[in-house]
Protein backbone atom coordinates (compact mmCIF):
# COMPACT_ATOMS: atom_id res chain seq x y z
CA UNK A 1 0.00 0.00 0.00
CA UNK A 2 1.36 2.88 -0.84
CA UNK A 3 -0.85 6.01 -0.01
CA UNK A 4 -0.23 8.89 -3.21
CA UNK A 5 1.28 11.30 -1.01
CA UNK A 6 2.72 13.67 -3.18
CA UNK A 7 6.11 15.76 -1.95
CA UNK A 8 4.03 18.11 0.11
CA UNK A 9 3.70 19.52 3.12
CA UNK A 10 2.00 16.17 4.53
CA UNK A 11 4.38 13.88 3.29
CA UNK A 12 7.45 16.68 4.79
CA UNK A 13 5.74 15.78 8.55
CA UNK A 14 4.92 11.76 8.29
CA UNK A 15 9.16 12.09 7.03
CA UNK A 16 10.01 14.47 9.61
CA UNK A 17 8.80 12.26 12.63
CA UNK A 18 10.01 8.88 10.84
CA UNK A 19 13.06 9.98 9.82
CA UNK A 20 14.45 13.12 11.24
CA UNK A 21 13.48 12.50 14.83
CA UNK A 22 14.42 8.56 14.03
CA UNK A 23 10.84 7.20 15.52
CA UNK A 24 10.60 4.80 12.40
CA UNK A 25 6.99 3.38 12.19
CA UNK A 26 5.95 4.57 15.53
CA UNK A 27 6.70 8.47 13.61
CA UNK A 28 4.83 7.42 11.01
CA UNK A 29 1.50 6.43 13.12
CA UNK A 30 2.38 9.69 15.02
CA UNK A 31 2.62 12.33 11.52
CA UNK A 32 -0.50 10.43 10.47
CA UNK A 33 -2.34 11.08 13.69
CA UNK A 34 -1.56 14.49 14.18
CA UNK A 35 -2.56 15.21 10.08
CA UNK A 36 -5.93 13.62 11.22
CA UNK A 37 -6.20 15.32 14.00
CA UNK A 38 -5.34 18.60 12.07
CA UNK A 39 -8.66 17.50 9.44
CA UNK A 40 -10.77 16.69 12.46
CA UNK A 41 -9.93 20.07 13.99
CA UNK A 42 -10.22 21.83 10.15
CA UNK A 43 -13.67 19.90 9.98
CA UNK A 44 -15.41 20.83 13.09
CA UNK A 45 -14.32 24.86 12.77
CA UNK A 46 -15.62 25.17 9.56
CA UNK A 47 -18.71 23.43 10.47
CA UNK A 48 -19.32 25.82 13.47
CA UNK A 49 -18.45 28.66 11.58
CA UNK A 50 -20.84 27.52 8.37
CA UNK A 51 -23.67 27.36 10.72
CA UNK A 52 -23.06 30.70 12.45
CA UNK A 53 -22.29 32.38 8.81
CA UNK A 54 -25.88 30.60 7.74
CA UNK A 55 -27.85 32.45 10.78
CA UNK A 56 -26.22 35.62 10.03
CA UNK A 57 -27.09 36.01 6.70
CA UNK A 58 -30.54 34.89 7.18
CA UNK A 59 -30.71 37.60 9.82
CA UNK A 60 -29.57 40.29 7.28
CA UNK A 61 -31.50 38.63 4.39
CA UNK A 62 -34.73 39.02 6.82
CA UNK A 63 -33.41 42.02 8.26
CA UNK A 64 -32.84 41.17 11.62
CA UNK A 65 -29.77 41.34 13.88
CA UNK A 66 -28.91 37.96 14.24
CA UNK A 67 -26.94 36.14 16.73
CA UNK A 68 -25.04 38.70 18.89
CA UNK A 69 -24.83 38.22 22.64
CA UNK A 70 -22.09 35.44 22.84
CA UNK A 71 -18.23 36.92 21.88
CA UNK A 72 -18.58 40.18 19.38
CA UNK A 73 -21.01 40.03 16.72
CA UNK A 74 -21.93 36.62 18.48
CA UNK A 75 -18.68 35.12 16.85
CA UNK A 76 -18.83 32.23 19.95
CA UNK A 77 -22.90 31.55 19.89
CA UNK A 78 -22.22 28.55 17.46
CA UNK A 79 -19.01 27.10 19.77
CA UNK A 80 -21.81 27.62 22.82
CA UNK A 81 -24.13 25.77 20.98
CA UNK A 82 -22.10 22.93 20.24
CA UNK A 83 -21.00 22.56 23.86
CA UNK A 84 -24.33 22.64 25.08
CA UNK A 85 -25.18 19.87 22.48
CA UNK A 86 -22.14 17.87 24.18
CA UNK A 87 -23.22 17.69 27.43
CA UNK A 88 -26.95 16.89 26.74
CA UNK A 89 -29.08 13.57 27.12
CA UNK A 90 -28.64 11.19 24.44
CA UNK A 91 -32.70 10.14 24.23
CA UNK A 92 -33.64 7.42 22.01
CA UNK A 93 -37.14 5.35 21.75
CA UNK A 94 -37.77 2.52 23.29
CA UNK A 95 -38.61 0.87 20.15
CA UNK A 96 -36.18 2.11 18.06
CA UNK A 97 -33.80 -0.40 16.04
CA UNK A 98 -30.73 0.61 18.98
CA UNK A 99 -27.94 -0.67 16.56
CA UNK A 100 -28.74 0.84 13.71
CA UNK A 101 -30.20 4.22 15.02
CA UNK A 102 -26.96 4.77 16.95
CA UNK A 103 -24.88 3.63 13.63
CA UNK A 104 -26.58 6.06 11.38
CA UNK A 105 -25.05 9.49 12.60
CA UNK A 106 -21.60 7.83 11.34
CA UNK A 107 -22.64 7.44 7.79
CA UNK A 108 -22.47 11.29 6.30
CA UNK A 109 -19.95 12.52 8.91
CA UNK A 110 -17.54 9.20 8.04
CA UNK A 111 -18.40 10.15 4.28
CA UNK A 112 -17.96 13.61 5.00
CA UNK A 113 -14.38 13.75 6.55
CA UNK A 114 -12.85 10.83 3.82
CA UNK A 115 -14.20 13.50 1.11
CA UNK A 116 -12.41 16.36 2.65
CA UNK A 117 -8.96 14.44 2.62
CA UNK A 118 -8.70 14.76 -1.24
CA UNK A 119 -9.20 18.29 -1.95
CA UNK A 120 -6.21 20.67 -3.19
CA UNK A 121 -5.81 23.36 -0.64
CA UNK A 122 -2.94 24.66 -2.05
CA UNK A 123 -0.17 23.60 -4.14
CA UNK A 124 1.64 21.47 -1.28
CA UNK A 125 -1.54 20.96 0.96
CA UNK A 126 -3.42 18.12 -0.47
CA UNK A 127 -3.25 15.01 2.20
CA UNK A 128 -4.22 12.22 -0.43
CA UNK A 129 -4.03 12.97 -4.16
CA UNK A 130 -5.31 9.67 -5.94
CA UNK A 131 -5.33 9.27 -9.85
CA UNK A 132 -9.45 8.95 -10.02
CA UNK A 133 -10.13 12.32 -7.45
CA UNK A 134 -13.43 13.06 -8.78
CA UNK A 135 -14.53 9.48 -9.05
CA UNK A 136 -13.44 9.22 -5.65
CA UNK A 137 -15.28 11.77 -4.23
CA UNK A 138 -18.77 10.94 -6.14
CA UNK A 139 -18.16 7.30 -5.06
CA UNK A 140 -17.75 8.31 -1.25
CA UNK A 141 -20.14 10.43 -1.18
CA UNK A 142 -22.75 8.08 -2.24
CA UNK A 143 -22.46 6.07 0.65
CA UNK A 144 -23.19 9.42 3.08
CA UNK A 145 -27.03 8.47 1.88
CA UNK A 146 -27.24 5.43 3.67
CA UNK A 147 -27.09 7.05 6.93
CA UNK A 148 -29.84 9.28 6.11
CA UNK A 149 -31.89 6.11 5.36
CA UNK A 150 -30.85 4.13 8.50
CA UNK A 151 -31.76 7.03 10.72
CA UNK A 152 -34.91 7.25 9.49
CA UNK A 153 -36.16 3.98 9.23
CA UNK A 154 -34.23 2.84 12.63
CA UNK A 155 -35.92 5.94 14.29
CA UNK A 156 -39.66 3.86 13.83
CA UNK A 157 -41.06 7.26 13.38
CA UNK A 158 -43.56 7.90 10.29
CA UNK A 159 -42.40 11.38 10.18
CA UNK A 160 -38.26 10.05 9.82
CA UNK A 161 -39.29 7.48 7.69
CA UNK A 162 -41.48 9.85 4.72
CA UNK A 163 -37.99 12.63 5.21
CA UNK A 164 -35.29 9.69 4.73
CA UNK A 165 -37.79 8.13 1.65
CA UNK A 166 -37.31 11.55 0.39
CA UNK A 167 -33.84 12.09 0.77
CA UNK A 168 -33.14 8.66 -0.67
CA UNK A 169 -35.28 9.64 -3.95
CA UNK A 170 -33.74 13.27 -4.14
CA UNK A 171 -29.98 12.60 -3.54
CA UNK A 172 -30.35 9.62 -5.18
CA UNK A 173 -31.82 11.33 -9.00
CA UNK A 174 -29.44 14.26 -8.58
CA UNK A 175 -26.57 12.42 -8.05
CA UNK A 176 -26.50 11.35 -11.80
CA UNK A 177 -26.58 15.43 -12.26
CA UNK A 178 -23.82 15.88 -10.53
CA UNK A 179 -21.53 13.21 -11.53
CA UNK A 180 -22.40 14.55 -15.31
CA UNK A 181 -21.80 17.91 -15.24
CA UNK A 182 -18.56 16.96 -13.75
CA UNK A 183 -18.15 14.48 -16.06
CA UNK A 184 -18.61 17.19 -18.83
CA UNK A 185 -15.83 18.86 -17.15
CA UNK A 186 -13.50 15.97 -17.14
CA UNK A 187 -13.77 16.02 -20.82
CA UNK A 188 -12.15 19.23 -20.91
CA UNK A 189 -8.75 17.92 -18.34
CA UNK A 190 -8.55 14.99 -19.32
CA UNK A 191 -7.86 13.56 -16.12
CA UNK A 192 -9.71 12.94 -12.71
CA UNK A 193 -6.77 13.58 -10.36
CA UNK A 194 -7.49 16.98 -8.38
CA UNK A 195 -3.57 18.50 -8.97
CA UNK A 196 -3.90 17.55 -12.49
CA UNK A 197 -7.02 19.14 -13.30
CA UNK A 198 -5.71 22.21 -11.13
CA UNK A 199 -2.58 22.26 -13.23
CA UNK A 200 -4.71 22.38 -16.91
CA UNK A 201 -5.63 25.44 -15.98
CA UNK A 202 -2.64 27.20 -14.48
CA UNK A 203 -1.67 27.18 -18.52
CA UNK A 204 -4.67 27.06 -19.85
CA UNK A 205 -7.32 29.40 -17.69
CA UNK A 206 -10.31 28.66 -15.61
CA UNK A 207 -12.07 26.10 -16.99
CA UNK A 208 -15.19 27.89 -17.03
CA UNK A 209 -13.26 30.54 -18.85
CA UNK A 210 -11.88 27.60 -21.09
CA UNK A 211 -14.71 25.79 -22.03
CA UNK A 212 -17.11 28.57 -22.34
CA UNK A 213 -20.46 27.93 -23.38
CA UNK A 214 -20.70 24.27 -22.50
CA UNK A 215 -18.72 24.85 -19.19
CA UNK A 216 -21.62 27.55 -17.69
CA UNK A 217 -24.13 25.52 -18.71
CA UNK A 218 -22.30 22.76 -16.66
CA UNK A 219 -21.50 24.86 -13.60
CA UNK A 220 -25.41 26.39 -13.32
CA UNK A 221 -26.61 22.18 -13.55
CA UNK A 222 -23.95 21.64 -11.15
CA UNK A 223 -25.04 24.09 -8.77
CA UNK A 224 -28.77 23.18 -8.91
CA UNK A 225 -28.12 19.68 -7.91
CA UNK A 226 -25.22 20.37 -5.88
CA UNK A 227 -27.48 22.36 -3.55
CA UNK A 228 -30.24 19.15 -3.91
CA UNK A 229 -27.41 16.73 -3.04
CA UNK A 230 -27.34 18.79 0.24
CA UNK A 231 -30.74 19.28 1.14
CA UNK A 232 -30.90 22.62 1.34
CA UNK A 233 -33.55 24.80 0.92
CA UNK A 234 -35.03 24.98 -2.89
CA UNK A 235 -34.62 21.27 -2.49
CA UNK A 236 -35.26 20.88 1.39
CA UNK A 237 -38.45 19.41 1.37
CA UNK A 238 -36.11 16.27 3.39
CA UNK A 239 -36.91 17.95 6.55
CA UNK A 240 -40.06 20.43 5.71
CA UNK A 241 -40.77 21.34 9.17
CA UNK A 242 -44.55 21.85 8.33
CA UNK A 243 -45.30 18.81 7.51
CA UNK A 244 -42.54 16.04 8.82
CA UNK A 245 -41.22 17.77 12.22
CA UNK A 246 -37.40 17.95 11.52
CA UNK A 247 -37.45 14.80 8.89
CA UNK A 248 -35.22 11.99 9.14
CA UNK A 249 -33.50 12.74 12.39
CA UNK A 250 -36.77 13.90 14.57
CA UNK A 251 -35.78 11.33 17.20
CA UNK A 252 -32.36 12.26 17.36
CA UNK A 253 -30.67 14.60 20.43
CA UNK A 254 -27.77 15.91 22.09
CA UNK A 255 -24.48 15.08 19.82
CA UNK A 256 -26.19 12.62 17.61
CA UNK A 257 -28.20 15.30 15.89
CA UNK A 258 -24.91 17.52 15.81
CA UNK A 259 -23.52 14.59 13.38
CA UNK A 260 -26.16 14.96 11.02
CA UNK A 261 -25.85 18.82 11.29
CA UNK A 262 -22.33 19.22 10.75
CA UNK A 263 -22.00 16.40 8.03
CA UNK A 264 -24.86 19.18 6.36
CA UNK A 265 -22.86 21.81 6.18
CA UNK A 266 -19.72 20.19 5.61
CA UNK A 267 -21.25 18.36 2.84
CA UNK A 268 -21.86 21.87 1.55
CA UNK A 269 -18.29 23.26 2.22
CA UNK A 270 -17.34 20.34 -0.23
CA UNK A 271 -19.80 20.64 -2.57
CA UNK A 272 -18.61 24.46 -3.01
CA UNK A 273 -14.86 22.48 -3.11
CA UNK A 274 -15.28 20.51 -5.90
CA UNK A 275 -16.80 23.58 -7.81
CA UNK A 276 -13.81 26.09 -7.23
CA UNK A 277 -11.83 23.06 -8.00
CA UNK A 278 -13.34 22.29 -11.28
CA UNK A 279 -14.52 25.32 -12.69
CA UNK A 280 -12.46 28.17 -10.88
CA UNK A 281 -9.03 26.89 -10.59
CA UNK A 282 -8.77 25.73 -6.92
CA UNK A 283 -5.73 27.73 -5.69
CA UNK A 284 -5.12 29.16 -8.72
CA UNK A 285 -5.31 33.36 -8.09
CA UNK A 286 -7.07 35.44 -10.59
CA UNK A 287 -5.09 36.48 -14.32
CA UNK A 288 -2.00 34.89 -11.97
CA UNK A 289 -1.52 38.20 -9.77
CA UNK A 290 -0.12 36.62 -6.97
CA UNK A 291 1.29 33.72 -8.51
CA UNK A 292 4.64 33.42 -7.09
CA UNK A 293 3.90 33.94 -3.25
CA UNK A 294 2.93 30.43 -2.36
CA UNK A 295 1.01 31.08 0.89
CA UNK A 296 -1.56 33.05 -0.48
CA UNK A 297 -2.59 30.09 -2.58
CA UNK A 298 -4.74 28.68 0.88
CA UNK A 299 -6.17 31.51 0.78
CA UNK A 300 -7.46 31.95 -2.72
CA UNK A 301 -9.13 28.83 -2.40
CA UNK A 302 -10.79 29.75 0.70
CA UNK A 303 -12.10 33.13 -0.62
CA UNK A 304 -13.52 31.26 -4.20
CA UNK A 305 -14.85 28.68 -1.47
CA UNK A 306 -16.63 31.39 0.37
CA UNK A 307 -18.28 32.92 -2.40
CA UNK A 308 -19.71 29.83 -3.60
CA UNK A 309 -21.11 29.25 -0.30
CA UNK A 310 -22.55 32.65 -0.28
CA UNK A 311 -24.19 31.97 -3.23
CA UNK A 312 -26.08 28.23 -1.51
CA UNK A 313 -26.69 30.71 0.92
CA UNK A 314 -28.72 33.64 -0.91
CA UNK A 315 -30.51 30.56 -2.90
CA UNK A 316 -32.06 29.00 0.65
CA UNK A 317 -33.34 32.60 2.01
CA UNK A 318 -34.74 33.59 -1.59
CA UNK A 319 -36.40 30.75 -3.32
CA UNK A 320 -39.56 28.73 -1.34
CA UNK A 321 -39.48 25.26 -1.45
CA UNK A 322 -40.65 22.75 -4.12
CA UNK A 323 -42.88 19.86 -4.18
CA UNK A 324 -41.43 16.22 -4.42
CA UNK A 325 -43.45 15.77 -7.92
CA UNK A 326 -41.60 19.40 -9.20
CA UNK A 327 -38.10 18.23 -7.99
CA UNK A 328 -38.15 14.63 -9.38
CA UNK A 329 -39.43 16.24 -12.93
CA UNK A 330 -36.92 19.15 -12.59
CA UNK A 331 -34.36 16.52 -12.79
CA UNK A 332 -35.32 14.09 -15.02
CA UNK A 333 -36.93 15.54 -17.33
CA UNK A 334 -34.81 18.75 -17.55
CA UNK A 335 -31.03 18.48 -16.05
CA UNK A 336 -30.50 15.00 -17.44
CA UNK A 337 -31.88 15.37 -21.05
CA UNK A 338 -29.83 19.24 -20.79
CA UNK A 339 -26.67 17.17 -19.55
CA UNK A 340 -26.57 14.75 -21.86
CA UNK A 341 -26.83 16.95 -24.74
CA UNK A 342 -24.23 19.33 -22.42
CA UNK A 343 -21.89 16.60 -23.08
CA UNK A 344 -21.99 16.20 -26.62
CA UNK A 345 -21.70 19.94 -27.05
CA UNK A 346 -18.52 19.50 -24.93
CA UNK A 347 -17.00 16.84 -26.67
CA UNK A 348 -17.53 18.46 -30.20
CA UNK A 349 -15.46 21.67 -28.66
CA UNK A 350 -12.78 19.65 -27.52
CA UNK A 351 -13.09 17.53 -30.87
CA UNK A 352 -12.84 20.43 -33.17
CA UNK A 353 -10.12 22.58 -30.85
CA UNK A 354 -12.92 25.18 -29.93
CA UNK A 355 -11.87 25.69 -26.64
CA UNK A 356 -10.65 28.99 -25.43
CA UNK A 357 -7.25 27.78 -23.91
CA UNK A 358 -5.21 29.58 -26.47
CA UNK A 359 -6.48 33.03 -25.10
CA UNK A 360 -3.76 32.17 -22.25
CA UNK A 361 -0.67 31.28 -23.44
CA UNK B 1 1.78 -2.67 8.87
CA UNK B 2 0.68 -3.65 5.43
CA UNK B 3 0.28 -7.21 6.94
CA UNK B 4 -1.98 -5.48 10.03
CA UNK B 5 -4.29 -3.39 7.73
CA UNK B 6 -5.25 -6.54 5.75
CA UNK B 7 -5.69 -9.09 8.60
CA UNK B 8 -7.68 -5.96 10.16
CA UNK B 9 -9.95 -5.42 6.77
CA UNK B 10 -10.10 -9.24 6.32
CA UNK B 11 -11.23 -9.63 9.98
CA UNK B 12 -14.08 -7.14 8.66
CA UNK B 13 -14.79 -8.58 5.89
CA UNK B 14 -15.24 -12.40 7.73
CA UNK B 15 -17.49 -11.19 10.60
CA UNK B 16 -19.61 -8.93 8.52
CA UNK B 17 -20.48 -11.87 6.23
CA UNK B 18 -21.04 -14.43 9.05
CA UNK B 19 -23.22 -11.60 10.79
CA UNK B 20 -24.97 -10.86 7.43
CA UNK B 21 -26.57 -14.48 7.31
CA UNK B 22 -26.80 -15.09 10.63
CA UNK B 23 -28.74 -11.88 11.45
CA UNK B 24 -32.91 -11.84 11.82
CA UNK B 25 -33.45 -8.42 11.49
CA UNK B 26 -33.26 -7.70 7.99
CA UNK B 27 -31.93 -3.97 7.45
CA UNK B 28 -29.06 -4.99 10.01
CA UNK B 29 -28.19 -8.17 7.38
CA UNK B 30 -28.08 -5.32 4.84
CA UNK B 31 -25.58 -2.69 6.90
CA UNK B 32 -23.49 -6.18 7.33
CA UNK B 33 -23.44 -6.90 3.68
CA UNK B 34 -22.34 -3.27 3.39
CA UNK B 35 -19.30 -3.92 5.49
CA UNK B 36 -18.39 -6.50 3.66
CA UNK B 37 -18.44 -4.82 0.66
CA UNK B 38 -16.63 -1.92 2.28
CA UNK B 39 -14.03 -3.81 3.38
CA UNK B 40 -13.43 -5.41 0.10
CA UNK B 41 -13.21 -2.62 -1.45
CA UNK B 42 -10.38 -1.26 1.06
CA UNK B 43 -8.48 -4.32 0.31
CA UNK B 44 -8.67 -2.54 -3.61
CA UNK B 45 -7.75 0.27 -2.43
CA UNK B 46 -4.34 -1.59 -0.78
CA UNK B 47 -3.65 -3.01 -3.68
CA UNK B 48 -3.36 -0.04 -5.35
CA UNK B 49 -6.70 -0.77 -7.27
CA UNK B 50 -8.11 2.30 -7.03
CA UNK B 51 -10.33 3.18 -9.57
CA UNK B 52 -11.64 -0.46 -8.60
CA UNK B 53 -11.92 0.03 -5.15
CA UNK B 54 -14.02 3.46 -5.74
CA UNK B 55 -16.62 1.44 -8.60
CA UNK B 56 -16.67 -0.94 -5.70
CA UNK B 57 -18.10 1.51 -3.32
CA UNK B 58 -20.24 3.70 -5.84
CA UNK B 59 -21.47 0.27 -7.54
CA UNK B 60 -21.92 -1.66 -4.73
CA UNK B 61 -22.06 0.95 -1.47
CA UNK B 62 -24.51 3.72 -2.83
CA UNK B 63 -26.14 1.65 -6.07
CA UNK B 64 -27.20 -2.21 -4.54
CA UNK B 65 -27.21 -1.74 -0.94
CA UNK B 66 -29.04 1.72 -1.23
CA UNK B 67 -31.76 -0.14 -3.58
CA UNK B 68 -32.25 -2.88 -0.87
CA UNK B 69 -32.69 -0.37 1.78
CA UNK B 70 -34.99 0.87 -0.40
CA UNK B 71 -36.41 -2.50 -0.98
CA UNK B 72 -36.64 -2.96 3.16
CA UNK B 73 -38.06 0.58 3.88
CA UNK B 74 -40.91 -0.51 1.46
CA UNK B 75 -42.18 -3.24 2.98
CA UNK B 76 -40.59 -4.84 5.82
CA UNK B 77 -41.60 -3.33 9.04
CA UNK B 78 -39.06 -2.72 11.88
CA UNK B 79 -40.36 -5.30 14.65
CA UNK B 80 -40.68 -7.60 11.57
CA UNK B 81 -38.14 -10.61 12.39
CA UNK B 82 -37.13 -13.17 9.94
CA UNK B 83 -38.09 -16.87 10.12
CA UNK B 84 -35.50 -19.52 11.14
CA UNK B 85 -35.45 -21.48 8.01
CA UNK B 86 -36.44 -25.07 8.01
CA UNK B 87 -34.10 -28.11 8.34
CA UNK B 88 -33.99 -30.02 4.95
CA UNK B 89 -33.49 -26.31 3.51
CA UNK B 90 -30.71 -26.20 5.92
CA UNK B 91 -28.93 -29.12 5.00
CA UNK B 92 -28.94 -28.28 0.84
CA UNK B 93 -28.42 -24.45 1.00
CA UNK B 94 -24.62 -26.09 3.15
CA UNK B 95 -24.02 -28.65 0.98
CA UNK B 96 -24.25 -25.73 -1.93
CA UNK B 97 -22.64 -23.72 -0.47
CA UNK B 98 -19.98 -26.42 0.66
CA UNK B 99 -19.14 -27.28 -3.19
CA UNK B 100 -18.90 -23.59 -3.98
CA UNK B 101 -16.66 -23.38 -1.11
CA UNK B 102 -14.22 -26.21 -2.32
CA UNK B 103 -14.67 -25.25 -6.31
CA UNK B 104 -13.27 -21.39 -5.34
CA UNK B 105 -10.48 -23.05 -3.07
CA UNK B 106 -9.16 -25.82 -5.20
CA UNK B 107 -8.64 -23.30 -7.97
CA UNK B 108 -6.82 -20.64 -5.82
CA UNK B 109 -4.68 -23.44 -4.54
CA UNK B 110 -3.90 -24.95 -7.30
CA UNK B 111 -3.64 -21.98 -9.64
CA UNK B 112 0.00 -20.49 -9.95
CA UNK B 113 -0.03 -17.18 -9.14
CA UNK B 114 2.23 -14.19 -10.74
CA UNK B 115 3.63 -12.20 -8.22
CA UNK B 116 3.76 -8.41 -9.64
CA UNK B 117 6.27 -6.32 -7.21
CA UNK B 118 5.13 -2.91 -6.62
CA UNK B 119 2.95 -2.15 -9.47
CA UNK B 120 1.99 1.58 -10.53
CA UNK B 121 -1.69 2.18 -9.99
CA UNK B 122 -3.51 1.83 -13.21
CA UNK B 123 -4.40 5.08 -15.14
CA UNK B 124 -8.12 5.52 -15.77
CA UNK B 125 -7.55 6.85 -19.39
CA UNK B 126 -5.64 3.36 -19.83
CA UNK B 127 -8.75 1.76 -18.74
CA UNK B 128 -10.84 3.50 -21.11
CA UNK B 129 -8.70 2.96 -24.36
CA UNK B 130 -8.57 -0.73 -23.22
CA UNK B 131 -12.48 -0.86 -23.60
CA UNK B 132 -12.53 0.91 -26.82
CA UNK B 133 -9.40 -0.98 -28.71
CA UNK B 134 -10.93 -3.03 -31.56
CA UNK B 135 -7.31 -4.55 -32.07
CA UNK B 136 -5.11 -7.21 -29.89
CA UNK B 137 -6.34 -7.15 -26.55
CA UNK B 138 -8.55 -4.79 -26.68
CA UNK B 139 -12.17 -5.22 -25.24
CA UNK B 140 -14.25 -3.45 -27.60
CA UNK B 141 -17.15 -6.56 -28.31
CA UNK B 142 -17.38 -7.42 -24.41
CA UNK B 143 -17.94 -3.72 -23.71
CA UNK B 144 -20.44 -3.34 -26.44
CA UNK B 145 -22.46 -5.93 -25.70
CA UNK B 146 -22.39 -5.43 -21.76
CA UNK B 147 -23.83 -1.64 -22.99
CA UNK B 148 -26.43 -3.66 -25.08
CA UNK B 149 -27.55 -5.59 -22.04
CA UNK B 150 -27.48 -2.27 -20.02
CA UNK B 151 -30.37 -0.60 -22.71
CA UNK B 152 -32.50 -3.93 -22.51
CA UNK B 153 -32.82 -3.88 -18.90
CA UNK B 154 -33.50 -0.09 -18.93
CA UNK B 155 -36.43 -0.42 -21.47
CA UNK B 156 -37.47 -3.50 -19.64
CA UNK B 157 -37.80 -1.51 -16.49
CA UNK B 158 -39.56 1.09 -18.25
CA UNK B 159 -41.98 -1.41 -19.79
CA UNK B 160 -42.33 -3.21 -16.13
CA UNK B 161 -43.10 0.65 -14.28
CA UNK B 162 -45.89 1.75 -16.94
CA UNK B 163 -48.20 -1.44 -16.25
CA UNK B 164 -50.13 -2.67 -19.04
CA UNK B 165 -51.84 0.72 -20.14
CA UNK B 166 -53.87 0.56 -22.91
CA UNK B 167 -52.25 2.83 -25.49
Amino acid sequence: MNIALSTNTFANIISYFSENLGWGIWGEITAYSIIGIIYLIFFALAGLYLVLLERKIAAWIQLRIGPNRVGPWGIFQTIADALKLLSKELTGTIKADKLLYNLAPYFPIVAALISLSVFAFSKSLQAFDINIGLFFLTAVSSVGVIGILLGGWASNNKYALIGAMRSGVQIISYELSVGLSLLTMVLLTGSLQLSEIIEVQRTGGWLIVQGHIPAIIAFMIYMIAGTAETNRTPFDLVEAESELGAGYHTEYSGMKFAYFFLAEFINMFIISSIAVTVFFGGWLSPFGITDGIVWLQPLWFFIKVFIIILLMMFFRWTFPRLRIDQILTLEWKYLLPLNLMNIVLMAIIVWLGLDLSSLFN
Amino acid sequence: MEKIFFYFFALIIIVFAIASVTSKKILRAVIYLLMTLLGIAALYFMMDYNFLGAVQMAVYGGGIIILFIFAVLLVHHIEGELDEPKFPRKILIALINFVGLTITLTTIYYHKFEVIPNKDSIEVDSLGKGFLNYGEGGYILPFEVISILLLAAMIGSIIIAKGRKKI
